[in-house]
């Protein structure tokens, strides 16, 4: 008995020394969203619009006329992008998020606390990967999901439940290792005929 | 308020009497080290001193989601900053305290409460303190209690067979240093011969 006492001080070290041990490899920053398997929260915001050529001369800003509600997700599976001119890491998300879009995953921006001609401008520039842009210049819906920086990329249901928060940059290792296999999971789980 | 109080102090000063460059200079900075009163100017936009007094309350009681341990009164970043105003909006439609909380819950988490609710999850958390108190309490008795014990029992303890080998093994000890002693004088002593 008072040899195994003797182990007592090594036993509460190794467990403890464990326990910091998985601390370490924790993100301090992750927090997951409050919003997972809760439906989009309702919306009404114009959509970006795009700077469009219109004489081959000059740039015109058109759109912000159609409005977009939270309906804009049903019926198919939707990577919804949080974006911002002044947010640094989405400008080294972009190009990936081009190619993604191009391999026909459909991906809705929401430019968040953004100037619209700026937005419009960096679209016309680095090119557009979304179907849709919902213009958020106050950051009401931003603040109704949660957003608490850029980017922040959410997947979405065709029945526009948030399944999925990633905070940070989507970069190949993001999309293969975390976001792709749930995004086919949910594209498998669809109903055939909305496939 | 204060700030401006501080304002008309320093232009009072300035017109009041000649005050060189170097003077208005290092007032200005001195102004600096007043920072912090500075968010005492959000205050004076809600409109009654209760409401105001609850939101210094509130502000206080909410952690940055975006920062690692700030509250939302001590962080300056865009989305305290957002946090602030939606909880100013929400005092003057008149929320309740449980309101503002459970409004911000449903958008950040449980990540923005600084005083977790008590539920399954939490209890852990809550009850730990208190279990440990009563753990190290139990400890502490414990060992007293065989302390004292173990001192009544050492005095009656030795047994004459144990008595005997007691003295038997002192005795031995005496000897061995009674022959380590003689040694070192025989080590001691040519030392002494050779001078």
């Amino acid at each position: 008995m008072d040899r195994v006492k003797l182990f007592i001080p090594l036993i509460i070290f190794v467990v403890l020394a464990a326990m910091l041990y998985w601390g370490l490899g924790r993100d301090p920053n992750a927090m997951p969203s409050a919003l997972i398997n809760r439906p989009v929260p309702t919306f009404q915001l114009p959509e970006l619009g795009q700077l469009k050529d219109a004489d081959d001369t000059t740039l015109v800003v058109t759109g912000q006329t159609e409005l977009l509600d939270e309906t804009l997700f049903l019926g198919q599976v939707s990577l919804l992008n949080v974006w911002a001119t002044w947010c640094i890491s989405c400008r080294v998300e972009h190009p990936y998020l081009v190619d993604i879009a191009e391999t026909g995953v459909r991906i809705i921006g929401l430019n968040y606390k953004d100037e619209v001609e700026a937005a419009q401008q960096w679209l016309a520039k680095y090119g557009d990967p979304y179907a849709q842009t919902i213009s958020d210049p106050t950051g009401g819906l931003g603040l109704d999901l949660g957003v608490f920086g850029a980017p922040e990329t959410y997947l979405i249901d065709h029945l526009g439940v948030i399944h999925y928060k990633h905070v940070g940059v989507v970069d190949d290792r993001v999309w293969r290792t975390t976001l792709q296999p749930k995004y086919q999971q949910l594209r498998n789980a669809l109903p055939e005929a909305e496939k | 308020m204060i700030v401006e109080r501080q304002q008309n102090a320093s232009v009072y000063f300035l017109r009041g009497r000649f005050v060189s460059f170097r003077k208005a200079t290092l007032l200005l900075l001195l102004s600096i080290l007043c920072l912090p009163v500075w968010g005492l100017i959000e205050v004076d936009r809600l409109s009654s001193p209760a409401l105001s007094e609850r939101y210094q309350y509130l502000v206080a009681e909410y952690r940055c989601p975006k920062c690692q341990n700030q509250n939302l009164a001590e962080s300056d970043s865009p989305i305290s900053i957002d946090l602030r105003t939606e909880i100013r909006r929400l005092l003057e439609e008149g929320a309740s305290d449980a309101q503002i909380s459970d409004y911000l819950v449903a958008r950040y988490g449980e990540f923005v409460l600084y005083r977790p609710r008590v539920q399954s999850s939490t209890y852990l958390l809550w009850l730990a303190p208190a279990v440990l108190l009563v753990l190290g309490l139990l400890i502490v008795v414990f060992i007293v209690r065989r302390q004292k014990r173990g001192v009544s029992a050492t005095q009656t303890s030795l047994s004459e067979d144990e008595k005997v080998a007691l003295q038997a093994l002192l005795g031995a000890a005496e000897n061995f240093q009674d022959k380590t002693a003689n040694r070192q004088d025989k080590t001691a002593n040519p030392s002494e011969a050779k001078s």
